[in-house]
Order: structure tokens, then sequence, then C-alpha cells
């Protein structure tokens, strides 16, 4: 029943998966944090960029800034990011699209995590003389991430099963081989399960790794 | 280099450490600081007194401009506050302040929090911060609690906690929010000792409470404020034996019967 997976490459299927994910969410941590601390600065132009971009963006599908980051900016405007061949440009592009929508749904988890840190914490840091970032960076950002563990365990299940929106543009991931067999194979019942089945290897753990790690750092007060 | 710390010398000459001059704070249509006039000594210790709402904490909290204020002008040490920025954090890191929900760093240990500023804000080195909190931390009575959560400690000693982590950072004046109002009866006494320690060691201190036994014994003069305004001063024998103003004596009568 399943002997036809000798033919393809899933494992290198999901690997690819997987490096999306990672990539992905390793950039809009760091872009989701940064623009988390815009939204709360003291700066309004800086609060209304960000504010400005999470409403833009969220609501945006990703199929359309995925095919936009292909079409647009590699075929239209000649931006590669430094790749070159097809797969790899696309590769790059597909974690800048993931990256850039992601970061919208990080940046508001977080913001959501800060307004669970009680705001004399931010006070008594100002109150010995930390400058904004050193406030943000050493008290507020700690405690918010850990009461952000929950929300962002979420936006990361999310993302690993929004990588398959890469298909569109051609990187070599899960959905795209799924594709792929299912128009060279009479098996639709078994490769449907086959992917599922590999998602959910990639997503359980993380939700129960990262629900532990939830318990273990969360803030007592 | 050397032009600053003239200066430095300059301004030490002088008595004055806090000046306040016709501050004004509006809270929405609330006026709630008018036209407050304040001068605090350096060494004095100060008690600002009075019913709730009558402006005190708001008082306290404009001196490290944790409360912006509306017109008027706030000195200290000669130097008016700063708007925002690095200079205003210099002066803050020089205003210690203690909080009526201590507001110890909660992800950090006890020691962690005595550390922070001093490497943080006045680059000591790691191993000098440790001994100073350390030191700091046996001085208040908490010195066997600094590997602990503050979570973990009672109200009392987290307070004194927070006096620790504000006298790490060498403050020229303490500011006291209410100090004691958080805390059980039985641990208030524990947190007056170290501020009356404080305060024969001749620490600049403006304490906002509502412990009269405080007011009484620390005190070098009494503050009292009502509905925005400072209504009299005096020193704390006078003030209590005699109040001058009606308000105060009204304020008194509820007080002091007990």
């Amino acid at each position: 029943m399943f002997d036809f997976l000798g033919h393809y490459d899933v494992l290198g299927a999901f690997w690819t998966t997987v490096q999306l994910t990672l990539l992905s969410a390793l950039g809009s941590l760091v872009w989701g944090t940064l623009l988390a601390a815009m939204r709360v600065g003291p700066v309004p132009l800086m609060r209304g960029f960000g504010t400005a971009y999470v409403n833009i963006v969220r609501n945006i599908p990703l199929t359309v800034i995925i095919l936009f980051s292909s079409l647009g900016l590699n075929q239209t405007l000649g931006v590669s990011l430094g790749a070159k061949g097809f797969d790899a440009i696309n590769f790059r592009l597909a974690v800048l699209g993931l990256v850039v929508y992601t970061s919208a749904f990080v940046c508001e988890a977080i913001r959501a995590g800060i307004n669970t840190v009680p705001v004399g914490q931010a006070e008594a840091a100002r109150a010995i003389g930390l400058g904004f970032s050193q406030v943000l960076g050493l008290v507020v950002l700690p405690q918010a991430f850990r009461a952000t563990v929950a929300p962002l365990t979420n936006v990361l299940i999310a993302l690993t099963k929004n990588t398959t929106v890469a298909a569109a543009i051609s990187v070599a991931e899960a959905a795209l081989l799924m594709k792929k067999m299912i128009e060279n194979e009479a098996q639709l019942m078994s490769i449907s399960a086959v992917i599922a089945f590999g998602f959910v290897c990639l997503t359980l753990p993380t939700g129960l790794i990262l629900g532990w790690v939830g318990k273990k750092v969360a803030v007592k007060r | 280099m050397t032009e600053v710390s003239v200066a430095k010398e300059d301004r030490a000459a002088s008595d004055e450490l806090v000046v306040l001059k016709s501050v004004n704070k509006h809270f929405g249509a609330l006026h709630v600081l008018q036209d407050i006039d304040l001068t605090i000594d350096r060494g004095e210790v100060v008690v600002v007194i009075g019913p709730s709402g009558s402006g005190k904490s708001t008082l306290c909290r404009t001196i490290n401009r944790l409360e912006t204020i509306d017109s008027g002008t706030i000195t200290i040490d000669g130097r008016p506050l700063p708007h925002e920025g690095r200079e205003l954090a210099r002066l803050r890191a020089d205003v210690g302040m203690v909080f009526q929900s201590f507001n110890l760093f909660a992800h950090k240990t006890v020691l962690e929090n005595v550390m922070l500023g001093q490497i943080k804000v006045r680059r000591a080195d790691k191993k000098a911060a440790e001994e100073k909190a350390r030191a700091l931390l046996d001085r208040v009575g908490v010195g066997t609690q600094a590997d602990k959560y503050p979570a973990q400690l009672s109200g009392g000693q987290q307070q004194r906690v927070a006096i620790a982590r504000a006298l790490a950072m060498n403050p020229k004046v303490m500011l006291f929010d209410e100090p004691t109002s958080a805390l059980d009866p039985e641990m208030i006494n524990e947190v007056l000792d170290v501020m009356r320690q404080l305060a024969s060691e001749g620490m600049t201190m403006i304490v906002v409470t509502h412990e009269m036994g405080f007011a009484r014994s620390a005190a070098n003069r009494v503050v009292f404020m009502a509905d925005g305004r400072i209504v009299e001063q005096a020193a704390p024998e006078q003030f209590f034996n005699n109040p001058r103003s009606d308000r105060a004596k009204d304020f008194l009568s509820k007080i002091l019967h007990h």
C-alpha cells in the first residue's frame, strides 16, 4: 500500500519543510520582537509604523505574499537575496515571505505578553536609571517571553503548516511532493495520510515540549 | 573633566538638594498638584502625610519624573530635571525609589535585583557588584535570602530588598512612596526600622506614609497635603501637638485617637 514511497524522497521534502520552518521561525521571532518593541516604544513614528505593519500584513493572505515575493520581488524587480539558481532563490524568497507574514503574529503575541508584565516592573527599572531599551531588554521582555511561550507555540505550529504555501512557488517541500505524488500515483488516501502524519510528527512534539518549557519558565508573582 | 568636578563641589556647597517651584499637574480635569513649592535640604528627612487623593504619591513620583508635570520646575542637586532619554536615566540613578508594591524584578533572584543597576547603569564589575549587594542585603537583614526569588519572600522582606536595591545605586536622595501600606501589620516595623536607621545615617529622604509613629520619631519635618496643596509644614512635634490649619486638625483628629 505504501510501496510507492520508495520512489520519492519523502524525508528530503520534510527536511526542506523543517528548514523553512526553523529559518522563518528565527527570522520572525527577531523581526516580530523588534516590531513589538516599536509598538510599545516612546517614538510616535515607530509606533505608527509597527501598528500599520501588523494591520496590513496580517490581513493579506500568505499565498499573496509568497507569490508576490517570487513574481514581484524576483521576476519583476530582480531581487535574488544573494542566491543563485531557481531553487535556492525561491527557497530564500519563501523564507522572506514567511518571516514578513509570521512576524505580524509574533509581534502581537509578544505585545500581549508585555501587557501581562505589571507596570511597576518597568517603573522600578526606570527608577534605578535604566534607559528604554534596557528596561525592555532586561526587565520587561524576559518576563513577557515567559508569558508568551504558549501563544508563540501556536504561531510556530501555524508556521510549520503554513510552509506548505511555499509549494506555490515550487519550493521542494512536503506539500509540493504531495502534489507530485498525487499526480503520479493512484493512492490519494495513503499519500494524504503520509503527509498528514509527517506534519503531526513535526508539530505534536513542538506543542508538548514548548508546553513543558512554558510551565517551567513561568514567572511566579 | 576638572570643570565638572568643580561644578559638583559648587553644588555640594548649597544645602538645597531637591527644589520644587510652583509645580502644577492635572489628571484630566483633576488638578492634583497645585502650585507646589517645596525645598528639601541635604540630610533632611521629610515625611509627607495627608488624606488619600491629596496628591502626595503623585508629588513623590514627579521627583524622578515617573509622573510628568504640567508647569513649574523641579531641580535636584542644582540641576533641572531632564525631560527624556539618557540624561533623565542618569538622574534617576541618583534618586532611589521604593514603591508601595515593592516591584522587585520577578524573574531575577534577590541578589540579581540588587546587582542589576550597579552593573548596567553604574558599570560596576560583577564581583564588586555582588560584594556590595550582599553587604546591603545583610544590612537590611535579608542576607540569607539572597538566592531566592522575590515571590518566595514575605512582603516585609521584599520591601527591604527593594530598599537595598535602591541603596545599591548610592542615591543622593531616597523617595519612599507608601512603603508600608501593602504590608501585614507585623511586618511594618521591620521596614520602618531599616528606614529609621537610614535616616539616622544622614540619608536625605522623602517619605509618603500613613505611619504617624515614624513621622514623629524619624522626620525632621512633616509636610501636610490636602486637595493637591501643601497646607502646612512644620517640625513633627509642633505639627502633631499644635497643628495650625483646620484641615490638619481635622485630619489628625480622625487618625490620632488610637
